[in-house]
């Protein structure tokens, strides 16, 4: 049987070249992120900003969206957002944070009920409270800061620190793209997306740390090697590898979000654009590169290969 | 790396076998598998998301705790000085504190001697803390008690543990399955009924104090004399109204408590004999009994008010001497509010008023839905990937994908092991450790290839491959592990089921990585002696 080859075995490419370019494109992409983080902003769920959100099905035919916005509109709630959501039959109301602590809270969607009455199906209904929507947000944030140093700790232990810097500002590079991404796309920002944060993280270590293996493996092998050639040479050796297991994952990603309905649909695009584009992209043309900036092998250098270097133009 | 003794083959197998079995009773029926041992029914838990469900969090109103617990040391402040002959004036509670002036003439040295007995050692005689429960400070004749922070806690500690039971009686008494009721911190009460297709009668079952006190009516002025007077009325009374949709007419009724809920050991709905109308009836123990009958002995022909959560249910005038220790309550009630109130009482007022601050319900339409989707996702995926895996790596991609699936197999055994809540993100991390999980035979299999193009022989070349590429396995699934491990602690319901399937998923693709692959390749190795490796 004839297997499929992605990539052709012995690839050369010089991918430690391209961060002449890849650098600045980062640099300018994080940039944009930041500032559309800041002027453009997240759109907060429920969970961190506190309010309601109900999920209702109209039992008989399509939602009439007008007639339920003038319904909704009386009732005095401040602003009340509805939004098609998945077939023409799904409304998703949105409710802001009412005035007035908890109790209030639960007065609104008692409200709505009543002004729904049984024409509709009552799918979900999510509240959340003032205080518990600032206590989430401080344990999202918090949580990503750990997982982020936890990472850095355990990977300083394995590697050099070295290592560990270069897949950090790799990852933290990740996860402002993505928050980029989440910015210009305007999806829920909720718990949801701090998990598919987190695991974008994962994975795109995942991959980093497989290409750091494979350098630090070729650092004992071949001593005398200038570090571009021996970076370029690790990284072109993971690279079937680094490909297979994307198109995997993606492939898996990708039925998530044809099939898996629209309740994880944000979690598995944000999923999509940080673990299959940017992850991989990051592990290639960051995570390795930047190695050479962060003197990784420098002392190696040094100490054998004074007179190749003179050698090499 | 190829090498296995037979022990340590059979040692594999068996895990991954056993593992796996735990798994089987997802797949039978729940009345089937109730028959069988206790230790075989272990299972995966569907999550709120998808079988449907109320999620609701619940806080424990601390200040109110804090306020009743200084109401009360105020009334023992004035039964002590009461009791003790010493005069006072400006008995109230102010801020945190109790104040109250002692009159010229009295010692107040003696006065704060006595209500020193209010304080008392914190934990008991035992406490080994030195704190008291009140502090007490004197600045001429004023005296001042504080509750102390400690004590306050530990109140509404005991406050939520008694709510928690209060909870659980009023629940069960929904006919549930399986609902949840967990203290969170120190305030709050977490409260998970599964498939429930309304949660608003649980909700108001859950909002109510049922704080059930009989008095009497105040019949020195009327309500309406005093609303038109400013307001102020006698001090021993207060103006109460009747609920809502009773028209909220005022009544004047005394504080003082002829007998309480507590006293209560039965309540039923029930209908009038003559009216037909639905009503509660009820049942004292010995002492409330003997407390309503010496009421209503010395009352007779007076109205007694029933109230409940400081609203006027009814104010009924006692016609004759209730000395059986039984009454009813009327009070324009419905079927259904008479059963729910029929309910609170049995299962005892709450300490303090509960606040929902979180609530999420997802109907069982979605959770049916959810389930579906998650399925059919569940299958593409894995299909995609089994091809994949095959086209790519041919006889090799097979083992891949025998060994994913034990993977898959694994996690629902551990799931089941543990009693894990399996929910939507849940499903979306399994499918992702199958995308992963893969990875690691990628991992070995592109090092194999790499061997052989070193000019390795095939069984050497496979054997490096292994050893080569199972120290990178273990390197980049830690990092993976941690990322689940931080999810898993900061996540609630749905983000926490997804931590779960996915360290679980990292952990099984480790063992199947490090020990089933290897098996299946070593053992095709033996039979084979492969002369080129066919990846």
């Amino acid at each position: 049987m004839k297997l499929l080859r992605i990539v052709p075995d012995d690839t050369k490419f010089d991918f430690m070249r391209f961060r002449r370019i890849s650098f600045p494109i980062s640099a300018l992409l994080s940039i944009i992120a930041i500032s559309l983080y800041f002027f453009h902003g997240l759109n907060f769920g429920i969970d961190f900003r506190g309010g309601t959100l109900m999920e209702v099905q109209s039992k008989a035919g399509d939602a009439d969206l007008a007639k339920m916005r003038a319904t909704l509109g009386g009732l005095g709630l401040g602003e009340v957002q509805l939004q098609q959501f998945g077939t023409p039959r799904d409304v998703l109301i949105r409710l802001a944070e009412q005035p007035g602590g908890d109790a209030a809270q639960q007065a609104a969607v008692q409200k709505v009920r009543t002004a729904l009455g049984q024409d509709v199906e009552y799918r979900r209904v999510e509240v959340v409270g003032p205080r518990v929507s600032g206590e989430l947000l401080s344990y999202g944030v918090v949580g990503l800061m750990l997982a982020i140093f936890a990472i850095l700790i355990y990977l300083w232990f394995r590697f050099e620190w070295q290592f560990a810097l270069g897949a950090m500002i790799a990852n933290v590079h990740d996860i402002v793209l993505t928050i980029g991404f989440m910015s210009i796309t305007q999806v829920d920002f909720d718990l949801t997306s701090i998990a598919a944060l987190l695991t974008i993280l994962g994975y795109s270590l995942n991959d980093t740390v497989v290409i750091y293996d494979r350098i630090r493996e070729m650092l004992r092998r071949y001593k005398k090697m200038s570090m571009p050639d021996l970076l370029n040479a690790s990284v072109n050796q993971t690279l079937s590898r680094s490909v297979i297991t994307h198109l995997t994952v993606s492939l898996a990603l990708l039925a998530l979000l044809l099939f898996g309905g629209h309740a994880i649909h944000s979690f598995t695009a944000t999923m999509m654009f940080g673990v299959v584009l940017v992850g991989t992209y990051t592990s290639v043309f960051i995570a390795a590169p930047i190695l050479i900036y962060l003197g990784v092998g420098t002392g190696r250098d040094a100490l054998s290969a004074a007179p190749e270097r003179d050698a090499k133009p | 790396m190829l090498y296995f003794t037979r022990w340590k083959a059979l040692a594999v197998i068996l895990t991954a076998v056993v593992v796996c079995l735990f798994a089987v009773p997802n797949f039978f029926p729940k009345e089937m598998v109730e028959r069988w041992p206790k230790w075989a029914q272990r299972h995966v838990v569907l999550g709120l998301d998808l079988q449907g469900g109320s999620h609701i969090l619940l806080e424990v109103d601390a200040a109110a705790v804090r306020r009743e617990k200084l109401e009360a040391l105020r009334d023992d402040v004035r039964r002590v000085l009461r009791d003790a002959r010493i005069g006072y004036t400006g008995l109230a509670v102010r801020g945190n504190s109790v104040e109250v002036r002692i009159r010229e003439g009295a010692n107040s040295q003696q006065a704060s001697q006595k209500l020193q007995e209010l304080s008392q050692p914190l934990g008991g005689i035992l406490g080994a803390s030195g704190q008291r429960t009140v502090d007490i400070a004197t600045d001429g004749d004023l005296v001042r008690l504080t509750m102390t922070d400690p004590a306050i806690i530990e109140r509404v500690r005991q406050a939520v543990e008694q709510s928690i039971q209060i909870i659980e009686r009023r629940v069960n008494e929904l006919g549930t399955v399986e609902p949840l009721i967990q203290r969170q911190g120190v305030d709050r009460v977490l409260v998970q009924v599964p498939g429930l297709q309304d949660p608003s009668r649980l909700k108001e079952l859950l909002g109510k104090t049922a704080k059930l006190d009989f008095r009497l009516v105040d019949q020195t002025t009327t309500p309406e004399q005093v609303q038109a007077q400013g307001n102020r009325p006698p001090p021993e009374s207060e103006i109460l109204f009747a609920p809502q949709k009773q028209g909220r007419q005022p009544y004047l009724i005394e504080k003082r408590v002829m007998v309480s809920g507590g006293e209560l050991t039965d309540a039923q709905p029930g209908f009038d004999q003559r009216s037909s109308e639905p009503i509660v009836s009820f049942r004292f123990n010995t002492a409330g009994a003997r407390k309503f009958a010496q009421t209503t002995q010395e009352n007779v022909g007076k109205p007694f008010a029933i109230v409940l959560d400081n609203e006027v249910i009814s104010a009924p005038v006692i016609r004759e001497p209730i000395l059986g220790g039984s009454g009813q309550i009327s009070g324009s009630f419905t079927v259904e509010g008479a059963n729910d109130l029929a309910i609170l009482l049995r299962a005892g007022a709450l300490p303090a008023p509960l606040t929902i601050i979180e609530e999420r319900t997802v109907g069982p339409g979605l959770g049916q839905d959810s389930i579906e989707k998650g399925k059919l996702s569940s299958y593409v995926g894995a299909a995609m990937v089994i091809v994949f895996m095959f086209a790519t790596y041919g006889l090799f991609g097979l083992f891949a994908n025998i060994a994913v699936a034990i993977n898959v197999a694994m996690i629902f055994g551990v799931l089941s092991l543990l009693n894990a809540t399996l929910t939507l993100p849940g499903i979306a991390g399994i499918v992702l450790t199958v995308g992963i999980a893969v990875d690691s035979n990628v991992l070995i299999y592109e090092r194999i290839r790499e061997e052989v193009r070193a000019g390795r022989t095939p069984i050497n070349a496979i054997d490096a491959g292994f050893s080569r590429a199972l120290a990178t396995i273990l390197d980049s699934n830690i990092t993976t592990f941690i990322a689940a491990a931080v999810l898993f602690y900061i996540g609630t319901g749905p983000v926490r089921g997804f931590a779960v399937t996915l360290g679980i998923g990292i952990l099984t693709t480790v063992f199947t990585a490090f020990t089933l692959t290897r098996l299946i390749v070593a053992y095709w190795v033996r039979w084979r002696r492969p002369q080129r490796v066919p990846i």
